[in-house]
């Protein structure tokens, strides 16, 4: 996960331990599904509070909305009309049509590159993380600490600075410039075993497992068919925030791979966008913000549509008890 | 992450463990996870510590130099000039960023609010929007030709400052770090503050506490875990700040230096320069301060709590 | 953590263990052999032989009508596969193409590489030398500033493949208004940037924030001649010789005065201002027509094309801006067919389907071609515009040549000399700065270098 921007590795995390220290902190009896609100319910609403969210909503969703307005011009009103309202022929469509048909609808194949490392990599990585966090929770082993101490010190090195050794190291194993440059990487997340680690220490009882040791499992048998259950909450929100770091991902597949045809939309949308200083290149800056906005929606759909899913994630700390 | 191992479960888990088989079990579930660990993470690492002995030329070739290049760097005033550079930012942006992911974690769990669950998910978005994206959209509305802030100039008549000047780019980076990460704060704080038993918020009404009492006397320290968790990720990807300057860089080159963040300068040391063994060593030291802050913060933002 | 001293010792060990088997690898990359196999050298007839034989290049290159030349390739020799690959436009492409030669293995056969960062490769030993095919004599097919541009040395490391004399292409609608001549010397252009400047602030006669490829072009049609490199590795550096003061004299106070917008080139205002005529002359290379058609339709009809500016009347004098030679890379382990295919591309039929997709040949023949010259563009209202573009091709002041690391050291032109652009400051010393840098680096680099 060295090389995929720090950020991408916050969320997991940063959720995790949340839950769990939030877990210990405090001894939730009650879920928060019965909480209706911090206070109490019968406070008033107030209109200055609201107005001054208002704002903070505006300034949330100002780019966004430049963007779609963005995507309904043609490259021509583009560069002569109001960036924040709509001129000219509503384009939209006409734009979706054209980013996805350019250059032999490369834009469908970037797309395609992007849920193929999403599902392996992001998907990978919630597995490794899965084993190996319940691996560390429910096992004593010989090197156990050595374990922690390389993994969780290695996180503090820049990415970006290991990239030309990584690179070096891939291209004597023959995989730059395939997809297994851009997978590889993706499938550690170090937050993620971190995350299951505290999740599994508190969410498989001990007392389970010996009972399914009692009755001859083997661990392999125990983790697959009793514990991944117990730790679904957890592993969804794992895997939630792995697809936002590998979807999102930029700066590893840029120089891990030279050839379009295994870009993913990141990438290919900068190419693009870089395309403009092209002696005989077009000049698509409206593809350019079409496809951005195309490229965002899915994630967004994915957060808006799991929204129950990772917010009870976050706070599965709270609903267990 | 140094941080980890002072966390209340570390104590509880050796606990539950010692009961437990010693035996190399746990090795065919962490396995897999070490050996891509390994190969990806941990090579790469001893490779740049290897890569950092030794010194490249262009003519001349390769030479072992010792810590030549540790020396060089420490007396390098690019690399301290780009420290500074994130030191500012992180002081700034940092702040300013989680105390509007606490406002509006506090709103939104205030019950005062109309349409809270709208907000919430309205502020958290960005953070899904790619960084590559948020750059190029920000860097669209930054123009002061064309861009938004061309459409305000014009529209009142005002003449604001080039958000892509030298005087005013960090802040302007600073802008777009805080519109992507500020929602994912206020998520992370809004969790914590859910968790809070309601029979606290009772009994502390029963008291006669008002709301910032209560917001001092409770939500606070409830929130303390996850606003250091918040403040040591900030610090670590300011420490790391690469994506949005280097994209921003073809909009303002003059602005964003090749030394703009000390990721930026070991970046173009190895990729414009060919300097793999400097940039190699540039990447250590950075990685040995970022994890030694981390740290500190982690040492003193918890220790009350202990 | 309590075992905190067993932790560190067993990390110690492990490291220690991981450390020598990475030495492993670590030279085994140093180890790794700089070219696998193939034929290093080759007649025209062994050429032709491989042509006909089942093979597959890879070709990077960015320019969109290279494909058009492949695919007419493949039809001429169906055995050969022609794969051309976008790697990123410019330095984008050469920090892959770097990072391979490093890797030593996973570049391509065939590299498009701009006129100046061609000797940066041709140092490393990282190109073909194409002499070693013969190729040198195709010589007199090109202009001898291309053709100087890719000899290093002794060396033939590329052919050219488009070339981009530098002309003045202004927008004539704007020039109108104003009432403006079109200038021929550059006291002519500053007045009349300072006239459309006082006339319309918003108004600015061109663009610059700071170009590394346009201020050493400027320097170059000065006269000036600021890098000499002798036996490969004696570089002389002198950003402070006559040509050099002759275009900061001039072009300071366009600065200073805030005569130039400082709109920086290639982005979406960029396009945006050129349309609108907030920017009315762009001065850069014969390759950028084809830009104009596709990126700047608003003023379209509007522009025209004029020879360069010069210091003295009635003296020509132009110089080469961007421009791009065709390289076969020493790792390639075919090479005859690669370097069959560059012949093909830039001497042979390749050149005329470039030409038709919007490129600025090298070729003397077709520059001098009556189909080329008599092409009438709509875009430039009728105007016969090679025949100005030759022009300048003709007048580009001989003599020139790059660092031998001069993409390291253009990519370091914002930090020095773009301080002077950002701040509005003596140019001299943002180029004594930049000078200073780029020594350093190649001191450090292992050169000998002289730095005036």
């Amino acid at each position: 996960m060295a090389l995929t921007t720090p950020e991408s590795l916050t969320p997991a995390s940063t959720a995790v331990r949340e839950t769990t220290a939030a877990t210990r902190s405090t001894s939730p009896r009650r879920s928060r599904y019965a909480r209706p609100s911090a206070g109490s319910q019968h406070k008033r609403k107030s209109v200055l509070l609201t107005a001054v969210m208002v704002v903070f909503l505006i300034y949330s969703l100002l780019p966004l909305f430049w963007l779609f307005v963005g995507s309904t011009k043609t490259q021509a009103s583009l560069l002569n009309s109001f960036g924040l309202w709509f001129s000219g022929d509503f384009a939209l469509f006409d734009n979706i049509a054209q980013t996805l048909t350019y250059d032999g609808g490369v834009f469908v194949r970037w797309l395609g590159n992007t849920l193929l490392y999403v599902v392996i990599g992001a998907g990978g990585a919630t597995f490794l993380a899965a084993l190996g966090g319940y691996g560390l929770a429910k096992f004593n082993f010989p090197g156990k600490k050595a374990v922690f101490a390389v993994v969780l010190g290695a996180v503090a090195i820049p990415g970006t600075a290991l990239a030309v050794p990584t690179f070096l190291m891939f291209s004597q194993l023959g995989l730059t410039n395939t997809p297994w440059a851009v997978i590889l990487p993706s499938l550690i997340s170090p937050f993620g075993l971190y995350l299951i680690w505290t999740y599994a220490l508190d969410s498989v009882p001990t007392e389970v497992l010996e009972a399914a040791r009692m009755d001859g499992a083997g661990e392999i048998r125990t983790f697959f068919t009793i514990s991944l259950r117990l730790l679904a909450p957890g592993l969804v929100t794992v895997l939630l925030f792995s697809i936002v770091g590998t979807w999102n991902n930029y700066f590893l597949p840029l120089i891990m791979l030279s050839e379009p045809t295994w870009y993913p939309l990141t990438v290919g949308l900068n190419q693009w966008n870089q395309q403009a200083q092209t002696v005989g290149g077009d000049v698509i800056y409206n593809l350019v913000i079409t496809g951005s906005l195309i490229t965002i929606i899915p994630i967004v759909v994915a957060f808006l549509f799991l929204q129950r899913y990772w917010q009870s994630g976050l706070a599965a700390g709270s609903v267990k008890a | 992450m140094t941080t980890l191992s002072h966390h209340p479960a570390a104590g509880s888990a050796t606990r539950t463990q010692r009961r437990q088989k010693r035996d190399w079990t746990g090795w065919q579930f962490v396995g897999p996870f070490m050996v891509v660990f390994a190969v990806v993470l941990i090579a790469p690492v001893i490779y740049s510590v290897y890569l950092s002995l030794y010194k490249d030329q262009l003519v001349g070739g390769n030479s072992f130099v010792g810590f030549a290049n540790y020396a060089h760097a420490l007396s390098d005033p690019k690399l301290w000039e780009s420290l500074g550079r994130v030191t500012l930012f992180l002081a700034v942006q940092v702040p300013i960023m989680l105390a509007l992911a606490l406002f509006a974690a506090l709103a939104i769990d205030s019950a005062r609010l109309h349409l809270s669950p709208l907000f919430r998910i309205a502020i958290f978005l960005p953070y899904a929007v790619p960084a590559v994206v948020a750059t190029l959209m920000w860097g669209f509305m930054y123009g002061t030709q064309f861009g938004l802030v061309g459409n305000l100039n014009d529209f009142f008549g005002i003449t604001i400052p080039s958000p892509l000047s030298g005087t005013w780019v960090l802040a302007s980076i600073g802008n777009i770090v805080t519109w992507e990460f500020v929602g994912y704060n206020m998520i992370l704080f809004y969790a914590a503050l859910r968790v809070i038993p309601a029979d606290l918020y009772e009994a502390a009404e029963l008291d006669g506490a008002g709301t910032f009492r209560i917001i001092r006397s409770i939500k606070f320290p409830a929130l303390r875990p996850a606003m250091v968790i918040g403040a040591i990720f900030s610090i670590i990807g300011s420490f790391q700040l690469f994506n949005e300057p280097s994209i921003l860089r073809s909009l303002a080159p003059n602005a964003i230096s090749t030394f703009f963040s000390p990721n930026m300068y070991a970046y173009n040391l190895s990729f414009s320069g060919q300097q793999y063994n400097y940039s190699a060593t540039i990447a250590i030291i950075v990685g040995l301060l970022t994890a030694s802050i981390a740290y500190i913060v982690q040492i003193t933002g918890t220790r009350k709590e202990v | 953590m309590k075992s905190t001293h067993r932790t560190a010792r067993r990390v110690g060990r492990t490291v220690a263990a991981m450390v020598t088997g990475l030495c492993l690898v670590g030279s085994l990359a140093a180890c790794a052999p700089g070219s696998a196999g193939g034929a290093k050298t080759g007649t025209a007839d062994d050429i032709a032989a491989a042509l006909q034989e089942k093979s597959t290049i890879t070709v990077w290159s960015w320019g969109t009508p290279v494909q058009a030349a492949a695919d007419a390739f493949q039809e001429e020799y169906p055995n050969v596969t022609v794969k051309v690959v976008n790697a990123g436009t410019g330095s984008a492409e050469y920090t892959k193409l770097q990072n391979a030669i490093k890797a030593g293995s996973g570049a391509p056969d065939v590299a498009q590489i701009e006129y100046y960062a061609l000797p940066q490769f041709a140092l490393s030993d990282s190109l073909a030398d194409l002499n070693d095919f013969g190729f040198a004599e195709l010589e007199d097919e090109f202009t001898a500033s291309t053709w100087g541009n890719v000899s290093i040395d002794g060396g033939l490391y590329a052919l050219p493949q488009d070339s981009g004399p530098m002309a003045m292409f202004y927008n004539k609608a704007v020039f109108d208004e104003y009432s403006i001549a079109v200038p021929t010397t550059w006291a002519e252009y500053t007045a009349a940037a300072a006239t459309i400047h006082a006339a319309d602030p918003s108004r600015y006669i061109s663009s610059d924030s700071g170009d590394a490829g346009f201020a050493t072009s400027m320097i170059w049609q000065a006269g000036g001649h600021p890098y000499t490199t002798e036996n490969g590795t004696d570089v002389t550096i002198d950003l402070q010789d006559a040509g050099a003061k002759e275009w900061t004299e001039m072009w300071n106070p366009m600065v200073q005065d805030g005569l130039v917008s400082p709109i920086v080139g290639w982005t979406d205002e960029w396009y945006k201002a050129l349309g609108d005529g907030t920017i009315s002359t762009l001065l850069t290379g014969a390759w950028m027509p084809a830009n104009f058609e596709s990126g700047i339709t608003e003023s379209a009809g509007d522009w025209r094309v004029a020879p360069l500016p010069t210091y003295e009347a009635g003296e020509a004098a132009s110089a080469e801006n961007g421009g791009s030679s065709v390289a076969v890379l020493e790792q390639s382990t075919n090479k005859l067919v690669a370097a069959g295919f560059v012949e093909y591309l830039n001497a042979g039929p390749g050149v005329q389907l470039q030409i038709d997709g919007g490129s600025f040949p090298s070729t003397v023949a077709d520059l001098e071609s009556e189909g080329f010259l008599g092409y009438e563009s709509e875009y430039f209202g009728g105007q016969k515009i090679n025949e100005v573009l030759v022009q300048a091709a003709k007048d580009v002041v001989p003599g020139w040549s790059y660092l031998p690391f001069q993409v390291y050291s253009n990519s370091i032109f914002a930090d020095t000399v773009g301080q002077s652009y950002e701040n509005k400051t003596d140019l001299n010393t943002g180029l004594q700065g930049w000078q200073d840098e780029t020594a350093a680096y190649g001191v450090e680099q292992g050169f000998t270098v002289n730095s005036k």
